[in-house]
């Protein structure tokens, strides 16, 4: 009797816990559907073609757009790609090759921890390499700052997929003559591109929304800017500027921006989710 | 003739082959110069503040660029009073996660459903939690602290750590699951073959087991929050006192040093400013490091 008493309150005990534990991650949920149904309801309402196409009105001035902000993110963000996507993949190929070496081992170590440096560290550290020395703030440092912030995940994602690649692989192209560097440029690279690939677009979903490296870097331009040594603009620079302002103008236009954020960020991470599952590195 | 042709083109391809990996090697040995270097340079740039302000930089509460007094008290304070807030609300939540998605249900719908979500909570980028914490969430904490009869400022560090907790919550969440999921299935069935439920099974196996990955994900949660800039200047009100109240507004080093750089004309000002980042930089790199380790153990 008394053991029946026992296992009973056991299982009740066990059912609670749970419960428990599926309550605490249920509720956790509901800020993410806040925040997403807010910046949708928002941000719908505050956009038209204008908004796409044209430059911020001064304030008191009906409408306006985010076309500097659009134009100057896509801008940074693609030179700081094409810096950080070669670096980042020969770290990668290097890790992967060079396993136990003490340089590899550092590496990694280095890699890892710079994953973690805040972002803002980042930024002074531009601003003293490259902004002082040139003279003024400039699309130029705002790229290599998120360049610095991509490097890590890159180099990461692209080791882990080589690291999967069978070494009969490698063995079987060298073992019909083809030199090394060939090996891995025409056989091992190209069989972890899906993996290197997703790699890439994650980060770049990553650095589309930091704001805090660009702050004293590219600094933000209320006009039109295709020159990357100038200051210019971006989305995540103009949420927190307008945002942080008292017109309500502003505030529709930073929703706007926003929502355009965000699906951008979501659209990336959705691609990047469809590309590891689709074509997953296996053998 | 022939034989030469041969010579030359594998001479070529020595030449390439060695360029090839020579530059694989300069891309890891220039990744680990370039942090070493950005330590050097944030040391070397502080050096002004150091030798103007000295020690009093981390004992004075008193902030003032006017009349150059740089004491950084309200603002550790306040960086370590919103982290550690973070992390206990948090925790909790995270620890749920771990076990729901490494124990309770590891494959399924259910499973990827609550995957998915975690990942779009960690994509989110910190300037959008900033600005709708600051639209959204602001107000609703209003009316809380007027129904409690608290100054209603809304941001402060009550508000800043809700959403610090929300935004670092994903990140230790997966590693947590991570580490919960590599429980070894042997010690998991024995214990199921002597008649455990699954909840003495978390708790005296599961748990223990994996003390150390938890507390290396809440490290590196604790990491994350400790540098997290954008939300947390958007949310914690920005003045240079001690905050009196949980629910007041403070300052933590990641905000004084995006509010005040760009506005930083002063060397000593500047070097000041630098001198902040270097300590979170430090900190934030032993952390990481730590962390790391920890989670590559199991």
């Amino acid at each position: 009797m008394a053991s029946d008493k026992g296992i009973t309150l056991r299982r009740i005990k066990d059912y609670l816990i749970k419960g428990v534990v599926i309550l605490f991650a249920a509720v956790s949920v509901v800020p993410l559907v806040l925040i997403l149904f807010y910046i949708f309801k928002q941000g719908v309402a505050a956009i038209n073609w204008d908004f796409f196409t044209s430059l911020p009105k001064p304030v008191g001035e009906e409408g306006g757009g985010i076309a500097n902000a659009l134009l100057g993110s896509l801008m940074i963000i693609f030179v700081a790609a094409i810096i950080a996507i070669p670096f980042g993949v020969s770290i990668g190929i290097y890790l992967s090759e060079n396993g136990e070496r003490l340089l590899a081992r550092n590496t990694r170590l280095v890699v890892d921890a710079l994953q973690g440096v805040p972002s803002i560290v980042i930024g002074i550290i531009v601003y003293i390499w490259v902004v002082q020395p040139m003279g003024s703030f400039s699309a130029l440092s705002g790229s290599i700052a998120l360049a610095i912030m991509m490097i890590p995940i890159i180099s990461r994602s692209t080791e882990e997929t080589l690291k999967l690649i069978p070494h009969s692989m490698k063995e079987a192209s060298l073992a019909l003559g083809v030199p090394y560097y060939k090996t891995m440029l025409k056989v091992i690279v190209p069989s972890g591109l899906s993996g290197i690939l997703s790699g890439i677009i994650l980060s770049i979903a990553r650095i589309t929304g930091e704001t805090a490296p660009l702050l004293f870097t590219a600094f933000g331009n209320p006009f039109i800017n295709l020159n990357m040594l100038k200051p210019m603009h971006s989305l995540p620079l103009l949420i927190f500027n307008y945002s942080t302002s008292p017109y309500d103008d502003w505030h529709r236009l930073a929703w706007g921006a926003a929502f355009v954020l965000m699906s951008f960020v979501l659209l990336l991470n959705i691609i990047t989710k469809i590309a590891s599952r689709k074509w997953k590195v296996q053998f | 003739m022939e034989s030469v042709a041969v010579l030359k083109s594998t001479r070529r391809l020595k030449i390439y082959e060695k360029l090839f990996s020579r530059s694989m090697m300069l891309s890891a040995v220039l990744i680990v110069v370039i942090v070493i270097a950005i330590f050097f340079t944030l040391v070397v740039t502080s050096i002004p503040s150091i030798k103007a302000i000295g020690f009093t930089f981390l004992t004075s509460s008193e902030w003032d660029p006017v009349t150059s007094k740089f004491g950084t008290v309200p603002f550790l304070y306040g960086t370590l009073l919103t982290s550690l807030l973070a992390l206990i609300i948090s925790t909790p939540f995270s620890i749920a996660f771990g076990l729901l998605l490494g124990e309770y249900y590891p494959k399924g719908i259910f499973s990827n459903v609550f995957k998915n979500i975690i990942e779009l909570l960690a994509g989110i980028p910190s300037v959008i939690y900033g600005f709708w914490g600051l639209f959204v969430f602001v107000p609703f904490v209003r009316i809380l602290e007027m129904k409690f009869g608290i100054l209603p400022y809304g941001v402060g560090i009550f508000t800043s750590s809700v959403i610090l907790a929300l935004m670092i919550m994903p990140y230790s969440a997966s590693l947590i699951t991570q580490v919960v999921s590599m429980t070894p299935s042997n010690l998991k069935e024995a214990a199921y073959s002597l008649g455990a439920t699954r909840f003495e099974v978390i708790k005296k196996l599961i748990i223990p087991y994996c003390k150390s990955g938890i507390f290396a994900g809440m490290l590196l949660a604790l990491g994350r929050a400790l540098g997290e800039t954008m939300a947390v200047t958007m949310l914690i009100g920005n003045t240079h006192d001690i905050p009196k109240s949980l629910f007041g507004p403070g300052n933590t080093m990641a905000s004084v040093i995006a509010n005040e750089f760009s506005e930083a004309t002063d060397k000593v000002y500047l070097s000041a400013l630098i001198e902040m980042g270097a300590l979170l930089f430090v900190v934030t790199f032993i952390i990481n490091i730590i962390g790391k380790q920890v989670i590559k153990r199991f």
